[in-house]
């Protein structure tokens, strides 16, 4: 096989404030023809940074030091950016994780795949035209003269990232560099975008570089795999080899921390009385602008004490909607959601604030979800003073819970931007538990955090669940997480339940027709993550 | 106190704050320096600078001590600017976070509000508040704050439409905090440092308001300002320009300290948008 990019010795230095001198540190890579190249890591390890300094794409602070990448005879790092330009689409292509910002969003779609053609090539305006359609086609779009019509904003999150292949593709490049372009997707579309980059890099016997965090995809995809972790290649070989017999310790920290899609043996529970919340025929539909959409559609769920109900689905099923009906943020239009058996929708709010502090959410985003301009102790005492607790008492209580979310209790003076994501998802936690709930609502709590501190906060989740008693709403889009942490499932397809049971039953043989699409799509589903 | 640091390095807030410090002496001193009354008659009218060693800058069309007048007109400018910008401020911020916040029919009822008040010409405006409510410098201060709120509370508003939707936000709803501590103890402060920065621009505008009054004749006649005083100087400006040009310089200067320290304050508040 003839080799079509080499990486050698690369080093790039970060800015002088950074958290370490370099962000990539003395990799050698190469990429073959027909291959895809997975390079997988956590935040952090250099990946995206290797990717962006090929095309020499690197923010200006961020400086190439040594090293040399080969393509076709040139260093692409002794280029001058003319020579570079005229390398960009034509031999190397590049695609990104956010298709909406890096489409232009005044021109049409077939505009902006068509300028690639003006630039690089001298072909007539019918000409390219009929390359456009052409291309669209490829994509596997619907309905390709519609999609080259359409401006950015009317075409759905997939349909955008297969314009944007189309237009890394369009010159017939012999190497794409793909930047984790499948994590903005759902699932379902996910699998159907990795199925087109295979299919078009088979085809066009192309070398594809595959940057992502996710081992799942690159289980699905990689023939081959580089392991990366703070700016240093720790381990590369054959995707079957790394993925089955990892070398490396931390190969297999992060393969072992991939959440398995079976769910665990549970204990059987006892079936009780009464549930701790159940939610009856509740429907919520919002309009603006004489547009209705509904979020819910007769939803109708109980989740039993001392259990996890999972809420799975893609974006717009109305899982999120549905948890802040839960903890009142949304006002529902009919139907009952009872904690304890009173109607949390007919509450006034007085009498909802009184009972408030028995539902408590933890919210997905670690850097949102914490005031910046408050110490993290404040944060976390805020709610006991609110309902008339003493500073006095409530110091220790957070020093406490800061230990129980596995915290050091002295950094209770610190503000939040000096904690990892990880650390403020176990303050977010912290927080919610500072008013004793007996449910927990956790929309996508670990979903933006890396594969490893995931496999963590999860553990603490369901610890703390087992060790305080609590009741558990967990809202999340991933089937291997919902696999791992729940007892019940639900699944949701556009604000509706079109399933709803034990997790070992709808994870494992699901009824549904959207059930089975939804797990045939997980990526990597095959690979037993257990068995290396 | 890194905002401090950050201040320090900013060329134009170095400037600024000495222009400033130096207006602010004047104010302080104007007592101790001059103990008599300023607007009292002190000698032969239209003295020329440098000419007499009692009157070191001169003196005005009816015989008053220019530089005495400068020293007590820093303190009606500072004043004027300090107050006329809080009450701006205050109306502004206040008006801006329940707009935001809250949204629906109260940001619309808010908002024709702020635009009613935007599409009169703020001066001409300013001009019938002093014709009704009179020209006591206490008025006049509330007045000016009155005419500058606007552009604050769209400011404040934009900036509580981004942050409302904020995930701590929706935290503080969870744990049941009432309405009034998340507007203004959760997100102002995150609302803030734009609304500071522009208080510097509200500031500068109403010192010159206040002088542009006086030059009409319209400011309080029983305070010594550099607005009085250029309003002195315009009718003998052909003979003797160094009475309405030296309190024009003080107005500039001030004017230009404040700006200054204003957009030091931005960098300092936005250093991402700082330009290398």
């Amino acid at each position: 096989m003839s080799e079509l990019l080499s990486i050698e010795g690369l080093k790039v230095r970060l800015p002088r404030h950074a958290d370490r001198g370099y962000a990539v540190h003395d990799l050698t890579l190469r990429l073959d023809e027909n291959e895809i190249l997975c390079v997988v890591g956590e935040s952090g390890s250099g990946k995206s940074v290797m990717a962006s300094s090929i095309l020499g794409l690197l923010p200006p602070e961020v400086k190439v030091e040594a090293g040399r990448i080969g393509f076709e005879g040139t260093d692409l790092l002794r280029l001058p950016p003319h020579a570079l330009r005229s390398i960009r689409g034509a031999g190397i292509g590049m695609i990104f994780q956010d298709p909406m910002t890096a489409l232009n969003p005044l021109h049409r779609v077939g505009n902006q795949i068509a300028e690639t053609f003006r630039v690089h090539t001298k072909l007539s305006s019918q000409e390219i035209q009929a390359k456009v359609l052409e291309l669209l086609e490829q994509m596997q779009l619907p309905d390709p003269a519609a999609a080259a019509r359409a401006y950015p904003h009317e075409l759905s999150g997939g349909q955008r990232q297969r314009a944007m292949i189309a237009m890394a593709l369009a010159l017939e490049p012999r190497i794409l560099i793909a930047d984790e372009p499948t994590t903005a997707l759902d699932v379902t579309t996910q699998a159907q975008i990795l199925a087109l980059i295979r299919d078009l890099q088979r085809r066009n016997r192309m070398g594809v570089l595959f940057i992502t965090h996710d081992f799942g995809v690159v289980a699905e995809i990689g023939t081959r795999i580089a392991v990366m972790r703070h700016g240093v290649l720790v381990e590369e070989g054959p995707a079957a080899t790394v993925l089955t017999a990892p070398q490396q310790t931390y190969t297999r920290e992060l393969i072992a921390a991939v959440p398995s899609l079976q769910p665990p043996e549970r204990k059987q529970l006892a079936p009780v009385g009464q549930a701790a919340l159940s939610i009856v025929k509740v429907n919520k539909t919002y309009r603006a602008r004489g547009r209705e959409v509904a979020a819910l559609k007769d939803v109708t769920l109980a989740l039993p004490r001392g259990s996890t109900l999972g809420i799975v689905g893609e974006s717009g099923s109305g899982k999120s909607t549905l948890a802040r009906c839960i903890v009142r943020l949304l006002t529902t239009d009919t139907g009952a959601i009872e904690v304890d058996g009173a109607d949390i929708t007919q509450m006034t709010r007085h009498e909802w604030r009184s009972h408030a502090r028995r539902v408590q959410m933890v919210f997905q985003d670690p850097y949102a979800s914490l005031n910046p301009r408050r110490k993290v102790g404040e944060l976390v005492a805020q709610g006991p003073l609110m309902y008339g607790a003493k500073t006095s008492e409530v110091m220790p209580r957070v020093r406490e819970l800061f230990g129980l979310v596995g915290l050091d209790p002295a950094a209770i003076d610190r503000y939040p931007h000096e904690f990892s994501g990880g650390q403020r998802q176990r303050i977010g936690l912290a927080r919610a538990l500072a008013l004793d709930p007996d449910i927990l609502v956790a929309d996508e709590p670990v979903s933006a955090l890396d594969v490893s501190v995931q496999a963590q906060v999860l553990a603490l989740l369901a610890k703390l669940k087992e060790q305080l008693g609590l009741s558990m709403v967990f809202i999340t889009h991933d089937l291997r997480v919902a696999a791992q942490i729940c007892d019940r499932v639900a699944i949701m397809q556009r604000g509706e339940v079109v399933e709803e049971g034990e997790a070992s039953d709808v994870l494992v043989s699901p009824k549904h027709p959207y059930s089975q699409a939804l797990l045939a799509a997980v990526p990597g589903r095959n690979w037993q993550t257990s068995g290396y | 106190m890194s905002l401090l640091k950050s201040l320090c390095r900013s060329p134009s807030a170095i400037i600024g704050g000495v222009l400033l410090i130096l207006v602010l002496l004047m104010a302080a001193l104007a007592g101790w320096l001059y103990p008599n009354d300023p607007l009292a008659l002190a000698g032969r009218p239209l003295q020329a600078p440098f000419s007499n060693p009692r009157f070191l800058f001169g003196t005005d069309s009816v015989g008053r001590d220019i530089i005495a007048q400068l020293f007590y007109g820093a303190r009606t400018s500072l004043l004027v600017g300090i107050t006329a910008t809080a009450v701006a401020i205050v109306i502004g911020v206040l008006v801006g976070s329940i707009a935001g916040f809250y949204g629906g029919w109260v940001d619309t009822a808010l908002m024709r509000v702020t635009e009613a008040f935007q599409t009169v010409p703020n001066f001409i405006l300013l001009l019938m508040l002093v014709v009704i409510f009179g020209s006591k410098i206490a008025t006049l201060v509330v007045v000016i704050g009155i005419v500058s709120w606007t552009a604050p509370a769209r400011l404040t508003r934009a900036e509580f439409l981004t942050l409302r939707n904020r995930e701590f936000v929706q935290a503080c709803r969870v744990i049941g905090m009432p309405d009034w501590r998340i507007i203004f103890r959760e997100i102002l402060p995150n609302a803030l440092p734009p609304v500071i920065v522009y208080a510097s621009v509200v500031m500068a505008f109403s010192i010159l308001l206040e002088s542009a009054l006086a030059f009409l004749g319209l400011s309080d006649p029983n305070v010594a300002s550099w607005g009085n005083l250029i309003a002195d100087g315009r009718r003998v400006l052909r003979s003797s320009w160094h009475v309405a040009t030296l309190p024009g310089i003080a107005i500039l200067l001030t004017v230009l300290s404040i700006s200054l320290i204003g957009q030091g304050l931005n960098d300092a508040m936005n250093p991402r948008l700082r330009r290398k």
